[in-house]
């Protein structure tokens, strides 16, 4: 099946090339890049004017800065949609997967597609939905961008990332695309947790719901509620669970060590506990000692004086 | 006011103010001890605890700063805190010499306590420092850091929240070193008890 869909990418690629990809976009577009559409219909012989079932618009700025910037729209979707009205039956299609496309691929080796589908097996989103929690669930094919790897700012990525989260938890229509169950309260959830809205900003909701691993970007592997990170030193810590998640991006690593004070943990926020930095500890450590052994001295000469 | 070579030398409301900064100083050191060399292999108290804990320890210190400073304005005790620079290095070194070398050979205290001069010149100075300069610092920067949105975001690329910490942790070690210095020196006297009885009774004996 992948092997199938991605000959097909290939060949279309190859065969029709980026001006008529970008040409059978546009066709697309010109309905679904818009709230209102203009049909001739041929039965009344008019040009009529409709709403766009808003969930079918296509933001087209954000599209053109996605990864797949340059496919065509039948690339994943039916070439039979070329026709309007459309066949209702092709909404049943069945659509390509990312693997179907990325998985074996060389070119996209170091993004581990095949270690991030075993990892995603695991989590808690697989075993409560199995095949029905597709990658698109979370990575919006139309205009997913690639911003860990990418990206400079912190913030920037825990955004991102968030907003994958909250696209679903903040989301009872597209929670319950998925679960039964109501979704749970955010913010209830986590009142036991410190100045909430700053980790809600400066952390990724995976830093603590995920199982870190090594050599993988991003962990997939989603935990249940219950197994989340709770205790506040994993993180505020020297040796911080962080450096193993958020930080460990070489685009970032690279920026901190041109960074004024060599710490990526200090370039844009300030992890309490996490930050430590050589000179101040020892200054410090020094400052107290040459006090103790100050006040020492003068107590004993007290007493061999008094 | 003295009575039999006893100096009432600290008011009610110094003495109040004295014992809750005090209270809070200590709690802020000790949990802010918690936070930045916290571990899983070490943990004094929990961190949330410690947070909620310094939180509550740094507003009791700000609001008692206030009764502090406004204090000095309004009676006398501001007089102590009056900065004298003629002859300041001259007085400085002579009780750094008493401190280091007379008190041991039995010479008279330079400047002795009176109803006029509460201090000696080296506690003055340090405590002008300490409560003119740094603790208006660690209660300014730790305002900032309760509400982080009134921090500038960036400077020169570093975060404004990580430079603001910076100062509060240097500038609470320094109270910290001068709290154990504090301490220590209000045992040197007659008694070495004396000292903090008074700072209890008022009374200087």
């Amino acid at each position: 099946m992948r092997t199938y869909y991605r000959n097909i990418v290939t060949a279309f690629l190859l065969f029709t090339g980026f001006s008529s990809t970008a040409e059978d976009q546009n066709q697309c577009l010109k309905c679904h890049g818009n709230h209102i559409y203009s049909i001739h219909n041929e039965w009344t012989e008019r040009t009529e004017k409709r709403l766009m079932n808003p969930y079918f618009v296509i933001d087209s700025v954000r599209m053109s800065a996605g990864v797949h910037q340059s496919f065509s729209c039948t690339d994943c979707h039916s070439t039979d949609y070329g026709t309007y009205p459309h066949n209702g039956e092709l909404k049943l299609e069945p659509m390509a997967g990312c693997l179907d496309c990325h998985g074996g691929d060389e070119k996209y080796a170091s993004y581990q597609f095949e270690k991030i589908e075993e990892e995603f097996g695991k989590s808690v989103h697989a075993q409560a939905c199995g095949d029905a929690f597709t990658c698109s669930k979370c990575h919006d094919q139309h205009y997913y961008q690639v911003t860990a790897r990418n990206s400079e700012s912190v913030t920037g990525i825990v955004r991102y990332s968030n907003e994958m989260c909250l696209s679903c938890h903040d989301n009872m229509q597209k929670y319950q695309l998925l679960s039964e169950g109501q979704k749970p309260e955010l913010v209830e959830a986590h009142s036991w947790l410190p100045n909430k809205n700053l980790h809600f900003e400066h952390v990724r909701c995976i830093e603590c719901h995920t199982e870190v691993v090594d050599s993988l970007m991003i962990s997939h592997n989603i935990m249940p509620k219950e197994n989340a990170v709770k205790r506040c030193v994993e993180c505020h810590t020297a040796d911080s669970r962080l450096k193993a998640s958020l930080y460990k991006y070489q685009n970032l690593q690279s920026r901190s060590e041109n960074g004024m004070m060599g710490n990526i943990l200090s370039n844009e926020s300030y992890v309490i506990g996490a930050y430590r930095n050589p000179l101040l500890n020892w200054g410090s450590i020094l400052i107290f000692c040459v006090v103790l052994l100050g006040v020492s001295v003068h107590i004993i000469f007290r007493i061999i004086k008094k | 006011m003295g009575t039999e070579g006893r100096i009432y030398l600290y008011p009610k409301w110094l003495r109040a103010w004295h014992g809750l900064n005090a209270l809070g100083i200590i709690v802020l050191i000790f949990t802010g001890i918690n936070m930045q060399y916290a571990s899983p292999d070490f943990q004094l108290m929990r961190f949330d605890l410690a947070i909620r804990f310094h939180n509550i320890a740094g507003v009791l210190v700000a609001v008692s700063y206030l009764l502090f400073f406004i204090g000095n304005l309004v009676s006398s005790n501001g007089t102590f805190y009056q900065i004298k620079l003629k002859g300041l290095r001259n007085r400085l070194f002579l009780q750094i010499r008493y401190y280091a070398y007379g008190m041991f050979k039995k010479e008279e205290c330079p400047f002795p306590v009176s109803e006029k001069r509460k201090f000696n010149p080296l506690q003055k100075y340090s405590y002008i420092a300490v409560m003119y300069v740094f603790v208006p610092l660690v209660i300014i920067s730790g305002i900032a850091l309760l509400f982080p949105e009134l921090i500038i975001t960036e400077v020169y690329g570093v975060s404004g929240v990580f430079l603001t910490a910076l100062l509060h942790a240097s500038v609470g070690f320094l109270i910290s070193i001068f709290l154990i210095v504090h301490v220590y020196v209000a045992s040197v006297g007659k008694s070495p008890f004396k000292n903090y009885r008074s700072i209890i009774t008022g009374w200087h004996e």
